[in-house]
């Protein structure tokens, strides 16, 4: 029974996907896992980009595909075959590598020769083939050349002729572009897109850079920290992020806490706005994320925004749409030139920071109306709400240990609780102080990810013992920095876990 | 006193004592050498010398023997060498310090007393000096010259080279010999004449390891030169022995297409 599953499965992977990638995980001997539960699916022609930050595992992924790591667990498969354990030379892919690894004892002729001369192919067919792959890459009239004699863009076209040549069903690309500059990065981008619908085979495409991604892919795979984060198209993952991390990481974007009053209104900034998602309940709290070009900004003409209602406000230059938007208002901070556009920082009376992007220039000190039109609002699930919770046990010194260190709390919060009872330990994310200093603090750790919320920092910091927590903060702090953590007794919230299955947080 | 000053802080002042250095112990010697083969006894110019040499025939063969020695030397070290560098040049390797301190080790002591040694450790296990305790103290002598320049041009390489060559169908062996060979030329070339050049000339430790049975060029060099009324005929040996000694270190100048540039030469 298992093997007729097995073989049905094997038989619609032939059909559909010339790529498979089941479950894939990569530890590595410091226990670290590069790539955690990885499953991706790759159809028979398709552009994909896996973009992710560096050390997010993307590179790895490739590797697990084309052969030079064994992934640890899961298994990959290439039209319908597994190949998981099979070594590099033996799988019809080729890759071209980041910093494109020609041979420089041989010549452009003799590199791109090199896999059909392993296949014995005779002289003359090698000598066509060479050129046809040559002449793909716009490299005709360069075989004699030696290889170190080359500019960046050349090499570069040399290693995708040497890979294309071959014929391979897929080709692995390792941030092919990294090396060069801004204007040759574009060039390139655009004849890789042209090579790919030339050539009609599988890319799969890995990059740090998001707009290379969104450029060149029919579809996107955002990772982080050895998961998938999420997987689509350009278009999907630049207007529909499904968590902070790939809204953060794609594009620019503001991204505030608001509250879901039902389905179609939200309310953020103190304000309710329109929108068109639905299925987030009601009263829940949600993450809306806004990029900078979907501001609406004009000059207010409004002298004191509160005693006028809001629709007195037009714009004199019918940039904004009319209707009946909720607005709101603030003070330009910064304005600065990128070329098309300006970008300027807005701040709200209420403390809200904005991001705006905008063909118009509107000086610091300007008083702006924004609007934003109800399918610009991106709707989020929140993932972590207002509280950290932990696995805690009360101690005998009337100490409640949790994250594997010991905490003062208050007395009253131990009263019924016996020495050994397991509890769990709720702390609000602003409740926890972060020092400068690591000594300071009970715990010690590290500024793991940052996300500005409009009006505050979320930060996630993994103490030394790898555990994740959430705090809020309105100081500044950079990734990577260390910190001691600390957390007032008072702040301490301890309930006696009744039976097994209760369960808290712990990363 | 400003001009002492001005004297001293300039480079050029510097550089002084190290052409004098030059002069005395370099370039002296070499017009020495060159003289003296030149010329006879008397110091009258003479290329009797040198016709003396082609038709001896013991120097001839002696000369011969010496290079071939030599020669063999070199290979067995590359044979040994080569394997050794390339193992401890793996990335999975994990004591390439500990590996390469232990071929370097007995670089500390001085090469004589290492050969008495050896010399001892023959006479213990009472194993025959000879030709075979020769190579072997050679060997055992040269080693690390071979196997360093080796170990660090191997290291240097890139090794997504290595895994181009895979991906483009490539198995380890076909990849070893077309690429990691290859490119690891420079540092055999280094190795090759570090050995070759040394090994050529050596007679201290063909004297200890044959009981002064086997005679090299070097020994010969040596007899000539101690006595005094044979010393233009020594000098033009040594000259010889140069020009060999010259041709070699050219010897891998010719390429150097090799990429990865990190011998010790």
């Amino acid at each position: 029974m298992r093997y007729c599953e097995k073989t049905l499965i094997g038989y619609m992977a032939k059909s559909e996907y010339i790529i498979e990638v089941n479950h894939v995980s990569k530890q590595f001997e410091d226990g670290k896992f590069a790539l955690d539960d990885v499953s991706l699916q790759v159809k028979k022609g398709e552009f994909v980009t896996i973009l992710g930050p560096s050390g997010c595992g993307k590179t790895t992924l490739l590797r697990c595909i084309a052969g030079f790591q064994v992934a640890s667990s899961g298994d990959i498969l290439l039209k319908g075959e597994d190949v998981t354990k099979t070594p590099p030379y033996k799988r019809p892919v080729n890759t071209v590598f980041q910093k494109y690894a020609l041979f420089p004892h041989l010549n452009v002729f003799n590199n791109v020769a090199f896999g059909l001369k392993l296949k014995k192919e005779d002289p003359a067919t090698i000598k066509k083939k060479v050129r046809q792959a040559l002449k793909m890459a716009n490299l005709t009239g360069y075989e004699e050349r030696k290889v170190d004699t080359l500019s960046g863009g050349q090499q570069q076209r040399v290693a995708i002729a040497r890979a294309i040549v071959n014929k391979p069903e897929v080709l692995l690309l390792d941030e092919p572009l990294s090396a060069l500059d801004l204007k040759m990065r574009h060039d390139m981008q655009i004849e890789l897109k042209e090579l790919h619908e030339k050539l009609g085979i599988t890319f799969i495409y890995v990059t740090h850079d998001q707009e290379e991604a969104l450029t060149l892919s029919d579809r996107v795979v955002v990772m982080n920290e050895g998961k998938i984060q999420q997987t689509g198209t350009p278009t999907d993952i630049y207007n529909e992020p499904q968590n902070c991390f790939v809204a953060d990481f794609i594009g620019e974007s503001n991204i505030l806490s608001g509250t879901m009053i039902r389905d179609r209104k939200v309310e953020f900034c103190g304000k309710q706005f329109d929108c068109i998602d639905e299925g987030f309940g009601e009263n829940n709290p949600v993450d809306v994320v806004i990029r900078p070009e979907d501001i609406y900004i004009w000059e207010s003409k409004v002298e004191s925004q509160k005693s006028k209602a809001d629709n007195d406000d037009v714009d004199p230059e019918d940039r904004v749409p009319k209707g009946r938007f909720t607005k709101w208002y603030g003070e330009v901070q910064s304005c600065i030139f990128k070329g098309v556009h300006y970008e300027m920082r807005v701040l709200t009376p209420d403390g809200y920071e904005f991001l705006i992007q905008d063909y118009h220039e509107f000086l610091p000190g300007t008083e702006v109306g924004m609007l934003v039109r109800p399918e610009d609002i991106q709707i989020m699930k929140k993932e972590h709400h207002v509280y950290n919770y932990f696995d805690g046990e009360v101690l005998k010194n009337g100490k409640v240990r949790f994250l594997e260190a010991e905490w003062d709390v208050e007395g009253k919060q131990l009263e019924g609780l016996e020495a050994g009872d397991k509890v769990q330990v709720r702390v609000k994310f602003r409740d926890i102080d972060l020092q400068d200093y690591e000594e300071e603090g009970t715990l010690s750790g590290e500024v793991h990810f940052i996300l500005y919320k409009g009006n505050h920092y979320h930060l996630t910091i993994r103490t030394d013992e790898g555990y994740d927590l959430y705090v809020n903060t309105t100081d500044v702090w950079d990734d990577g920095d260390r910190v001691g953590i600390v957390i007032k007794p008072k702040d301490i919230k301890i309930e006696k876990v009744q039976s097994d299955n209760e369960e808290g947080t712990k990363d | 006193m400003t001009k002492l000053v001005q004297i001293f802080s300039s480079r050029r002042t510097w550089a002084w004592p190290y052409v004098l250095f030059m002069a005395l112990f370099v370039v002296l010697p070499l017009i020495l050498v060159g003289y003296y083969a030149f010329t006879d006894i008397d110091g009258q110019f003479t290329l009797r010398n040198f016709a003396k040499f082609f038709g001896h025939s013991e120097a001839i063969q002696t000369f011969l023997y010496s290079v071939m020695i030599a020669v063999l030397n070199t290979l067995i070290c590359l044979v040994i060498g080569y394997p050794a560098a390339y193992i401890m040049a793996q990335e999975d390797f994990r004591t390439p310090k500990v590996m390469a301190m232990l071929f370097i080790l007995p670089m500390w002591i001085n090469f004589l007393l290492r050969t008495v040694a050896t010399v001892e450790l023959f006479n213990m296990c009472g194993l025959p000096l000879g030709e075979g305790a020769l190579l072997f103290g050679l060997c055992y002598d040269y080693l690390p010259f071979m196997i360093y320049p080796i170990y660090n041009t191997l290291q240097k390489m890139d090794n997504s080279l290595v895994e181009a060559a895979q991906d483009l169908g490539a198995n380890r062996w076909t990849c070893f010999w077309k690429i990691i060979v290859p490119l690891s030329m420079p540092g055999v070339y280094s190795g090759v004449v570090m050995v070759f050049m040394p090994t050529v000339s050596t007679f201290a430790i063909a004297e200890l390891l044959t009981h002064n049975n086997i005679k090299l060029f070097g020994s010969l060099i040596q007899d000539y030169i101690t006595t005094t009324d044979l010393l233009n005929y020594g000098a033009v040996l040594s000259l010889l022995l140069l020009v060999i000694i010259g041709l070699t270190s050219f010897f891998g100048e010719h390429d150097s297409t090799g990429g990865e540039k990190g011998g010790l030469v």
